[in-house]
């Protein structure tokens, strides 16, 4: 049964000095699930996420992801992974197609399979005109799912996206949530954070944190059962106001 | 593999930049052909008036070899030592040579005769070295008088014994000779240094850096393709530099060039890899900006760039040891002014290459992909 699992975290903890982003969190994660990481802004959703992407070293406890350890093997971990941070991270001076490219090498692809992939995906995302565009000069939208397009480039087993869907139009957000689902139908594991609860519903199975600790953790419809509530946004907030950390 | 992609990237960027590429071509024709006009300690055009109260073929000829030296023009021959000293005053000449009244017969009668040098010191430098520039033409004039007429008793007038220096290596002691091949070593650290400096950290500003973390990339091969294209851009400026001190001065290395080239590469790996560990070290360009500043403003005034090594306290020049800038400025001196080559600078190429390896070791180590 533990097979099927590509992200395991036992009791993962993160501090810093006498604070504790991210407080003994114990999870699984199924393969080819598009997991939901829940939780109001500093509640350790970003901390998690860069330990399990082998950015950020655990301070206590462990977590395997595609099977390898993220504190001592995180560089296998980064072979079989792909991120998009809340932050739009991609060079700015460099064209779309040139990005690709640059991160394609990097996983070490050849030239020309990075062509051949880079043209079926620009079609795809309906960007093929913009190819040779600075990313710099692109709208958000645009940025947000060749940041997505990116991460999952060089076919990786899971993704992790950290509220790609930020400051982004409702129609362009649908479109994005398309390509996560179509991700997923790729076998592609998705993890993801986001405070949209309408997003929320759309997940498999969504855990919400309070204060650093997983407070609750069920597919959304058992979640709603859980706590007697019409929808994630109800027992978002019976959760989120327990809070005693506040982000001001 | 991923290493030719992340070096391609780097150049794109580089070349991308609005200032970068200006910089690039701008800064080595300012040092190469504006500094050494400017940062030169030769006194040239010296303006100066006469004052001859003899008037006598002697006097005349006294001026006449004055101002046929490359150091001195004549402003006008005046009455009085008045009228010369408003030429001073109103900055129309820098110094006063004033020729006693029978000048001629006394020289004649009891060889000796006087003439009076009045310097103008406002400009202190100009007002000393004309001074003694004026000297030496004197006691040069008298010398040859006691040649050519034997006359008695002029030996008062010149010093007994003459010394003549011959100058092995820069025979006309041109100042911007031994100033250029300092100047390109200066030109280097000035860009090698500050961009990588400005570079990781620039990445971890704009958060870039972060999707680079998250994927497989090797450590080596991250810092290898910040440091191979700022090597590189070093080859180039001291090749453009080289070319710009031919063409407007026509200076080329007296020794290998070759050699220069080996000691380029070895200095500018040295240089880039402090700047990449600085940037390592750094969370905001600013910080690595000052710190790189701090590190270049000690390489440049230790180096022998302005004062030579040699006149530093002992402890300064010990200290010079561990500057790399120090090896770069003196090889390239050699290498311009002497007929030298690798072998003959191989204490300060070993040198080179041991602090190009450890700094670069030190680049990898402090270069961390997770926190």
């Amino acid at each position: 049964m533990k097979d099927n699992y590509v992200i395991v975290a036992e009791g993962l903890t993160k501090r810093f000095g006498e604070f504790t982003a991210t407080d003994h969190i114990t999870f699984n994660v199924k393969e080819g699930e598009i997991f939901g990481f829940l939780g109001a802004n500093g509640a350790g959703k970003t901390t998690a996420m860069r330990m399990l992407c082998g950015l950020s070293i655990p301070s206590e406890g462990r977590a395997q992801v595609a099977g390898y350890d993220v504190a001592t093997e995180s560089e296998q971990v980064k072979r079989n992974i792909g991120y998009m941070s809340q932050k739009f991270s991609l060079y700015n001076d460099l064209s779309i197609s040139e990005n690709l490219k640059l991160f394609g090498g990097i996983y070490g692809m050849g030239r020309k399979q990075i062509k051949e992939k880079t043209h079926t995906l620009l079609t795809e995302l309906d960007l093929i005109k913009e190819k040779d565009t600075l990313v710099k000069l692109l709208p958000l939208g645009w940025k947000q799912k060749l940041a997505f397009s990116l991460a999952i480039f060089h076919e990786p087993k899971i993704v992790f996206l950290d509220e790609p869907t930020g400051g982004v139009d409702p129609i362009t957000r649908r479109q994005f949530w398309e390509l996560i689902y179509k991700a997923a139908d790729n076998g592609i594991t998705v993890f993801v954070t986001t405070h949209y609860m309408d997003e929320a519903e759309y997940c498999d199975r969504v855990s919400i944190m309070v204060d650093g600790q997983i407070k609750a953790l069920d597919t959304p419809n058992a979640l709603k059962a859980q706590f007697r509530a019409n929808s994630l946004y109800d027992v978002f907030l019976s959760l989120a106001r327990t809070a005693t950390r506040s982000d001001s | 593999m991923a290493l030719k992609y992340l070096i391609e990237k780097e150049f794109k960027q580089m070349m991308r930049n609005k200032i970068l590429p200006i910089i690039f071509l701008i800064l080595p024709i300012a040092i190469i052909n504006v500094i050494p006009r400017i940062a030169t300690q030769e006194i040239k055009n010296l303006k100066f008036s006469v004052v001859d109260n003899d008037h006598s073929p002697l006097s005349q000829r006294l001026v006449l070899k004055i101002t046929a030296s490359m150091y001195f023009n004549l402003v006008g021959v005046f009455p009085s030592y008045e009228k010369a000293l408003a030429t001073i005053e109103s900055c129309e000449a820098d110094i006063i040579v004033e020729i006693e009244p029978d000048f001629e017969k006394n020289l004649v009668t009891t060889g000796t005769a006087n003439v009076f040098i009045a310097g103008n010191a406002v400009n202190g430098m100009k007002g000393a070295m004309g001074t003694s520039y004026l000297v030496q033409i004197i006691a040069d004039y008298a010398a040859q008088l006691r040649d050519e007429e034997g006359l008695n008793g002029t030996q008062t007038l010149v010093a007994g014994y003459n010394v003549a220096p011959r100058f092995l290596y820069n025979s006309t002691l041109d100042y911007k000779l031994y100033m250029i091949p300092a100047l390109m070593a200066m030109l280097l650290v000035l860009l090698v240094a500050f961009l990588p400096a400005l570079n990781i950290v620039g990445e971890k500003e704009k958060g870039t850096i972060e999707q680079i973390n998250v994927t497989p990339v090797g450590r080596t091969e991250f810092i290898l393709s910040k440091l191979i294209p700022y090597a590189a851009v070093g080859i180039f400026l001291l090749s453009f530099a080289m070319l710009l001190s031919k063409a407007i001065h026509g200076f080329v290395p007296a020794g290998s060039i070759g050699a220069i080239y080996v000691f380029a590469i070895a200095f500018c790996l040295v240089v880039a890899s402090l700047g990449l560990i600085i940037s390592n070290y750094s969370n905001t360009t600013q910080q690595a900006a000052l710190t790189m500043f701090f590190f270049i403003m000690i390489f440049m005034l230790m180096s022998g760039l302005l004062t030579p090594v040699a006149s530093m306290p002992q402890w300064a020049q010990t200290l010079t040891l561990i500057n790399p800038m120090r090896y770069f400025m003196e090889t390239m001196r050699t290498l311009y002014l002497k007929d030298a080559g690798l072998g003959e600078l191989l204490p300060q190429l070993w040198r080179l290459c041991l602090m190009a390896t450890v700094l670069w070791v030190w680049a990898i180590v402090s270069y961390r992909k997770k926190s």
